[in-house]
């Protein structure tokens, strides 16, 4: 077939790891040739995890570093600029009663909402490693990413030169599930070239996989290598907008093949589980979840984020908890 | 041939379910006369957090309700009490030691009760909101809301049925949800009750039921600052005065401990209500 002799747009990584004669039918042989997933193991895997009891001072340092890898995030049709205001506000200072809670890592908003963001942020714009909050934008006909390629590449531009740190993409679900991995490779490929900036850097490329339409394991994980391989600086679970949304389950597999991907190249990819976040409690499951399947040194923004909104609130809540000795209320935070 | 006794193991009532502790403790009952009588739950302070998310998820609902509606449904607490009689007799007889006849004028009181606070549901209003005059061509409106989310202690001692039925159901006219932390010694009306309730209309939320010690779980819920008011009508053999700081930290209600089982009145609906007070103009053309 001659689809399948095409030749891709030559994503460094998959280079190395495919070798340079990058077709679609070399990729399709990489991702249908690595492993099943056992689903038993897996699903037993997260659920033991998430039966560790974290309490006191070790609660008191998983509530400040959830903070810390919240993108706190509003993607709602009815966005206004003064809404972004206010998540900028609530990003910056969490919690007003007490000034020593940590900022949290980024904004995420759509993408005509970049500018609003960067000019309420101001000179605490930038990378979450200084304590700064960056922003994220979300691209690429999102949440369906049911758009023509260029229309999708435009979306991207746009917002890096709005000034987005960090651009969240969607894969193209249809084309994934239908087999033509290729299609979905060189999107990301050409979202990840979107990204560049004038200056020669590029946007930090999030790619969200929809693991809520990808049906099995099997699939999330060839999702997870193909969007690594394209060249994806981190891997999302979901966008938020299809339920099941981020499972503990999921993000152990994704968590997963980055091991993998470390262990093979001695690269570091990031995670991202997105949606449904709600507890702290759920919050520090994840944690327990990262640093016992790619250690402790991933619990830092440029590789580990939360995709949350209300999440945060309910942090600030047990952040108030361990400070006073009573229970707080939702009268104590923002409604946002 | 003999049959073995099969003691039930009262479990908690929290946002409609019957969730045992989350600790996993419980205590023994006895009877006036010490024997075993059954396990309860021995609530923790994360139960009582859990009560109280579950009563705050419940107060838009009940307190967004119709009066009459409210009225109705409490009514119906009433009716189904009346066919659960015989169940409560026994259990008053067994926990408290009291006669036949004694036990049933406590549960005809306390059905009696539901009736009277029933009744109040849209007609407390009437009494004790106010059109107020005002020098200008304005209606000035007060008019009583629910506070909120209610914790509860309990009449202790003699009486538990309807000591416990003469603290909720009135802070459940106005729209109030509840937290009540049950007579420690004789839970086992409390728990009765609560399958009443499960089984009319009243939804889940609306009261939660909390049994073990209040000496344990009743700080935690004075200080919660998702708790509007206090009620600490059982607290007396506790420490009140530093509950009732506790609770003024967050700005509370707070009823003070009564002896004994308190009477029904007007004043326990209108303790946990707010006044709220609106202007609008005479004329609007």
């Amino acid at each position: 077939m001659t689809m399948q002799t095409t030749s891709l747009a030559p994503a460094e990584r998959a280079v190395r790891v495919l070798g340079g004669d990058l077709t679609e039918r070399s990729l399709r042989q990489y991702l249908e040739g690595l492993s099943g997933v056992d689903a038993v193991g897996l699903e037993q895997r997260a659920a033991g995890l998430a039966t560790r009891s974290i309490k006191t001072s070790s609660k008191a340092w998983a509530l400040d570093r959830i903070i810390e890898l919240i993108d706190l995030t509003t993607l709602e049709g009815a966005d206004t600029p003064g809404k972004v205001r206010s998540l900028v506000a609530k990003a910056l200072t969490p919690d007003a009663s007490d000034p020593s809670t940590p900022r949290v890592a980024a904004v995420c908003v759509y993408g005509d909402m970049v500018p609003y963001a960067v000019e309420a942020l101001g000179s605490a714009h930038g990378d979450p490693d200084d304590g700064l909050v960056s922003v994220a934008a979300v691209a690429t006909a999102f949440p369906s990413g049911r758009a023509s390629l260029a229309v999708k590449l435009a979306d991207t531009r746009d917002a890096v030169a709005a000034g987005a740190d960090e651009i969240d993409m969607v894969i193209d679900r249809g084309a994934f599930l239908s087999g033509r991995h290729g299609k979905v490779f060189e999107e990301i490929v050409a979202v990840k070239e979107a990204c560049r900036r004038d200056d020669g850097s590029y946007a930090s490329l999030k790619v969200i996989l929809e693991t809520g339409e990808l049906n099995t394991y099997d699939n999330v994980r060839r999702a997870s290598w193909l969007s690594i391989l394209a060249g994806g600086d981190f891997i999302k679970t979901s966008t938020g907008k299809v339920s099941p949304a981020a499972t503990l389950p999921v993000t152990l597999l994704m968590l997963e093949v980055v091991r993998d991907w470390h262990r093979l190249t001695g690269e570091y990819v990031g995670v991202k589980p997105a949606g449904g976040i709600r507890a702290s409690k759920d919050a520090v499951r994840y944690l327990v979840t990262v640093a016992e399947t790619v250690g402790e040194q991933w619990l830092q923004p440029h590789l580990f984020r939360f995709g949350a909104s209300s999440l945060l609130n309910d942090v600030l809540l047990q952040r108030q908890k361990l400070r006073t000795g009573r229970y707080s209320g939702p009268d104590y935070v923002t409604i946002d | 041939m003999s049959r073995l006794s099969i003691p039930k193991t009262y479990k908690l009532y929290i946002g409609g379910k019957f969730p045992r502790s989350e600790s996993g403790r419980s205590y023994e009952i006895t009877g006036a006369d010490g024997a075993f009588l059954a396990n309860a739950s021995l609530a923790s302070r994360k139960d009582a957090r859990d009560a109280v998310v579950a009563a705050r998820a419940a107060v838009s609902g009940w307190a967004g309700a119709t009066a009459y509606n409210r009225g109705q449904v409490l009514y119906r607490v009433a009716e189904v009490l009346e066919g659960r009689r015989a169940q409560f007799v026994e259990e008053l007889r067994a926990s408290e030691g009291l006669t036949a006849a004694e036990a049933a004028r406590q549960v005809d009181e306390t059905i009696d009760t539901w009736v009277w606070y029933a009744g109040w549901a849209d007609k407390f209003v009437q009494v004790a909101g106010a059109g107020n005059p005002v020098a200008g061509p304005f209606f000035n409106l007060s008019v009583p809301e629910p506070t909120g989310v209610v914790a509860i202690v309990a009449p202790q001692g003699e009486g538990s049925l309807l000591g416990l039925v003469r603290v909720v159901a009135p802070a459940l006219v106005a729209g109030n949800a509840v937290v009540v932390v049950a007579d420690e010694r004789h839970p086992l009306s409390a728990i009765s009750l609560a399958e009443v309730l499960a089984t009319s209309d009243v939804p889940g939320g609306v009261v939660n039921v909390l049994t073990g010690s209040p000496a344990e779980i009743v700080p935690w819920l004075a200080s919660h600052a998702d708790v509007n008011a206090l009620d600490l009508t059982g607290a007396g053999e506790l420490e009140w005065v530093d509950l009732e700081i506790a609770a003024a930290e967050t700005l509370k209600r707070v009823l003070r401990p009564e002896p004994g089982v308190p009477a029904a009145t007007l004043d326990r609906i209108l303790a946990f209500t707010e006044t709220k007070t609106v202007w609008h103009t005479k004329s609007l053309i």
